[in-house]
């Protein structure tokens, strides 16, 4: 058990890109963990589609040790965190286990939105900060601008920020040595009841979950009866210990210490991110504060390109699940798409996840619908309707008002995009929430905005409009009413469930007409012509026709080859398989996702 | 030469199953000769084809001897069951590279192991420039009986974009220097949508052939074939191939311009004065006839048992000098195959195909395209499947839906 005032915990902030993974490779070998034969990128993103995507999914928490100028060895704990908008809790559950956290900013980008955001949870978390500027090896930095906008931030000295290049090591001692100084050790009561807060945890197949666990208080062991108190489960642990980076059993944790504990259960769900881990006997009373259920935020139908493939998507699903708590699903029926589940993600990154390695690691085609928010129905009756899918949305005549998710959005931008991206916000439904000047030059911008909209392209159109200069946080605020309508797609006269919407009623002309408009490019043409409408209710508003094709012959067949052009026309048949047949129209994949890209043809 | 279709594997001594054997004779029997030479290569042709220089080119010294082999196989693996062939076509390649000796020769050893039957077709391809009064008069005195010949067009700069060494004019004297030599049955080919040809190319080209008097006539859409130096002018922009409008166009003017002139068409690309002057060579193929393709490439069918040779002039000869079947890969494609083969060339022709070969879900789909327009409704109460002239056009996918 070690001295608690020798243990650090620390985090690392950046936004993404900044170089979060390769300065925590380069303390790993810094501090001997690894040694350079096993070293690799990325060490710690241990999923294939982390290293591929350059992000951090699930949170690491690994155990160096490090001797100091002054000869003590410290025992660091190294929490690597999620920093997307989408893992935020999980973000602020990883920053609650620490006393400290490595501000790393980009010398040449300068600060995010992201880093701001995160920032603000690491202060609200009450952590010693320590910024530092990366990647000054690059020809593009500017050290002096960008710690002006730290400095700005976290209202230190721009003197004492630290400068540092994560890729060659240069400063990282310097930066090693200022968090044994900063940071102050924990100091939990080892005497109390044990008190662990789960931060993350993961699933392995052949071990159950494992809880990634701050000790708070006290002192768990291996073998002691435990209760997870949110979910009021009662387990035992089967094993405890810590990362280095693999893991390492040991007898016992202490208050102060970071490590995992496994129970040997299945479910996820039983140990939840953010719950408090007791003696199930002459436990704590008091949980540590800060727990929430997790409520998915966006939805999208995902459904199989091949029909028989449906018991092994709901396998893979239910797999999934055990691994991610966020992850929600239940069945859905639709007309146009057959057999498929309805899907519940924290963002659109973490849709965007599941549908890649549902489709990767379970080799399953699949096809997602739009995705859209949640929207809570209010009938004339009093009953509240939760409403997951456009489809769903109850018949006007009964509602009294429908409420849809609000962000808090806050967008950091070089000053000359202020007004473009006003102009965006507006567009988008936003009221303005006021703006601060970062530094001379740069900007946060907040607005209140539907999540509907974000969930749409807002992020691509910020982007284009900014050439990528801007960037976007954003927190959930909550539901607010609003005008919204449902818009239906008529395909050759037939409602198709699958590319229904809901829209703000005074969009919902604009929306009609460049949907269809964008569907008459998708859907190819057919042997009769195709009428594309948008109608609220039973009233059309937009309409475009695909046209008839004239010809589709592969005329020549010479000779006695008959075999080649029956083999042409097979697999014809099998690229005809790959389209959806919604009534007597054949619809490609992509012309269901039609609506994201709305924003393009308005840009043109 | 486009791929070959997968297959598998076909015996050393080319033995048929019993029950393709079975009933040999009671379905039309044809012999296909392959003449895998031309004199130059067009920049459009993805034939199995070789000109001289090239190294398939140099085994056209032993080529006749090696044909004679192959008749010699069919005849064996076929047995005394064989039927006297009623139809016999030289295909190529150009046919008429080869002197009418050699041409004579192969008719000849086709006669000594089958028999013609009474009456039978004989068809030759030619290139208007390979053959002349004399050449002409050769063949239809060693039995030939139906001419072929490739006129593409009659507008010179769309014969240059064809890369066709033929002088205008020249297709329409062959015809007439066919008839002085007594062809009872004289055929012209033409190709539409050709990069750059217009539609009066296309109405001047149909008009000259006309003016020909052929009995027969064929039109084929030109289509860009993969691996060709026409594909290669495309994909570096030089050429532009023409819209699905313009080839629906041209397909429609020939409609209107040959039916003025009373033909019919009786196959999706094949037009005729009458019955008396349809390719019953060809009519086999689509109306699962039997029938023995030799030559390299050279495809066969008999009694359900598809069949197709090695393609390289070189690797075939040896094969069949050494007694041996030169088939690149057979197959015995299944009931459903079957059914699909059975649409797809019946749909080809205006008799059409029956109804009652289809499935439910064939004939539900037929009942859909008929009130859709692309089937004949005279045809339709009467039991068959006939695609009307937007039918035609649509060929891909009535029959997917017909066979489904």
């Amino acid at each position: 058990m070690s001295d608690q005032s020798l243990i650090r915990n620390f985090s690392i902030i950046a936004h993404i890109d900044h170089g979060k993974s390769t300065l925590a490779d380069r303390i790993l070998e810094m501090t001997k963990t690894v040694s350079a034969r096993d070293m690799k990128a990325q060490l710690l993103d241990s999923m294939e589609l982390e290293r591929e995507r350059g992000i951090t999914i699930k949170s690491q928490a690994v155990r160096v040790y490090y001797t100091a100028d002054d000869g003590v060895t410290y025992q660091f704990h190294l929490i690597d965190t999620p920093g997307h908008v989408d893992f935020t809790y999980e973000v602020s559950r990883s920053l609650q286990a620490c006393e400290g956290a490595l501000l790393v900013v980009d010398a040449s980008q300068g600060v995010e939105a992201q880093t701001v955001a995160n920032t603000y949870l690491a202060v609200d978390a009450g952590l010693e900060l320590i910024p530092c500027l990366n990647k000054i090896d690059l020809p593009g930095a500017e050290p002096e601008r960008v710690a002006g906008e730290v400095s700005e931030l976290i209202g230190e000295d721009p003197e004492s920020i630290k400068i540092i290049s994560g890729k060659t090591g240069a400063g990282v001692h310097e930066v090693l040595e200022q968090l044994v100084a900063q940071v102050p050790p924990p100091d939990g009561d080892r005497n109390a009841p044990a008190r662990a807060l789960i931060f993350d945890s993961e699933f392995d197949q052949y071990r159950g979950v494992i809880a990634y666990i701050r000790m708070v208080d006290g002192v768990l062991k291996k073998g002691e009866a435990i209760r997870a108190m949110a979910a009021d489960f009662n387990a035992e642990v089967d094993e405890i210990g810590f990362f280095s980076p693999t893991m390492t059993p040991v007898k016992e944790l202490a208050a102060g210490e970071v490590g995992y504990l496994i129970t040997g259960v299945k479910d996820v769900k039983l140990l939840k991110v953010g719950d408090t881990i007791t003696q199930r006997y002459h436990g704590a009373e008091e949980a540590i504060p800060g727990f929430r259920e997790i409520q998915p935020m966006v939805f999208c139908g995902l459904f199989p390109i091949e029909a028989s493939d449906y018991p092994d998507f709901r396998d893979a699903l239910e797999k999934l699940s055990l691994n991610d708590a966020a992850l929600a699903w239940e069945p859905e029926n639709s007309d146009a798409l057959g057999f498929g589940f309805r899907c519940g993600f924290l963002g659109l990154l973490h849709m965007d996840i599941i549908r890649e390695r549902l489709e990767r690691e379970y080799d399953l085609e699949l096809m997602a619908t739009m995705p859209s928010v949640g929207f809570q129905v209010e009938m004339e009756n009093g009953d509240i309707v939760e409403v997951h899918n456009p489809s769903d949305m109850p018949d006007p005549n009964g509602i009294k008002e429908i409420r849809e998710p609000y962000i808090r959005a806050s967008i950091l931008t070089p000053k000359e995009y202020i007004g473009t991206i006003m102009e965006l916000c507006q567009d988008k439904r936003g009221q303005t929430g006021g703006m601060s000047f970062l530094s001379e030059d740069r900007v946060n911008l907040l607005y209140d905005l539907p999540l509907a909209e974000i969930v749409l392209d807002f992020f691509d159109q910020l982007k284009t409009r900014t050439k990528g200069y801007a960037s976007l946080d954003y927190e959930i605020i909550g539901l607010r009413p609003s005008p919204l309508v449902k818009l239906d797609v008529l395909l050759a006269g037939d409602a198709v469930d699958a590319l229904s919407l809901v829209v703000h009623k005074d969009k919902a002309y604009d929306i009609g007409r460049q949907l269809t408009e964008k569907l008459r490019e998708k859907i190819p043409r057919q042997q009769y012509d195709v009428p594309i409408q948008a109608a609220i209710g039973s009233h059309i508003i937009a309409r475009e026709t695909v046209k008839a094709f004239r010809k589709d012959v592969t005329a020549k067949c010479y000779g006695g080859d008959i075999s080649r052009k029956r083999k042409l026309l097979e697999n014809q048949k099998k690229g005809k398989k790959r389209m959806k047949n919604v009534g007597k129209v054949e619809v490609p994949q992509e012309a269901f996702l039609a609506v994201l890209e709305l924003g393009d043809s308005k840009s043109k | 030469m486009a791929r070959l279709p997968d297959g598998d594997p076909a015996p050393r001594d080319g033995a048929l199953p019993e029950a393709a054997l079975a009933g040999l004779g009671e379905r039309p029997f044809g012999l296909y000769v392959h003449v895998p030479f031309c004199a130059t290569r067009c920049g459009y042709c993805d034939f199995n084809t070789y000109v001289p220089g090239e190294d398939g080119a140099a085994a056209a010294s032993g080529y006749v001897e090696a044909v004679l082999a192959e008749l010699d196989l069919a005849r064996r693996t076929l047995g005394d069951g064989a039927p006297a062939a009623q139809t016999v076509f030289f295909g190529g390649g150009t046919p008429t590279l080869l002197a009418a000796a050699d041409l004579t020769r192969l008719l000849d050893g086709i006669r000594e192991r089958f028999g013609l039957a009474p009456g039978a077709e004989v068809t030759t391809e030619a290139n208007p420039e390979s053959v002349d009064p004399a050449k002409l008069a050769a063949l239809r005195e060693a039995g030939f009986t139906r001419l072929s010949l490739g006129m593409q067009s009659a507008v010179p700069r769309v014969l240059a974009t064809l890369d066709r060494v033929h002088s205008p004019g020249r297709p329409q004297a062959a015809v007439a220097e066919a008839r002085a030599a007594g062809f009872e049955q004289v055929s012209l080919d033409l190709i539409y949508g050709t990069p750059g040809e217009t539609a009066d190319d296309w109405r001047a080209s149909l008009d000259a052939a006309l003016e020909a008097e052929p009995d027969h006539l064929s039109t084929y859409s030109l289509i860009v074939e993969p691996g060709t130096r026409l594909a290669a002018q495309v994909r570096r922009g030089e050429l532009e191939p023409p819209s699905e409008d313009v080839i629906v166009d041209r397909f429609e003017t020939a409609e209107h311009v040959l039916a003025a002139a009373g033909m019919q068409w009786y196959e999706t690309c094949s037009w005729a004065t009458g019955e008396a002057a349809w390719c019953r060579h060809n009519l086999g193929y689509w109306d699962g006839g039997d029938w023995w393709g030799a030559g390299p490439g050279a495809h066969s069918h008999v009694g359900g048992v598809r069949w197709w040779n090695a393609l390289h002039p070189k690797g075939w000869a040896e094969r069949v000098r050494a007694g041996e079947s030169p088939a690149a890969a057979r197959e015995i494609p299944d009931a459903e195959s079957v059914r699909l083969e059975q649409v797809m060339l019946g749909l080809r022709l205006r008799s059409g195909v029956a109804l009652d070969v289809l499935t439910d879900d064939g004939r539900a789909a037929a009942a859909e395209h008929l009130a859709g327009g692309l089937l004949e409704p005279a045809d339709h109460a009467a039991g068959r499947a006939v695609l009307t002239l937007r039918g035609r056009l649509l060929a891909d996918p009535v029959t997917l839906d017909l066979a489904g």
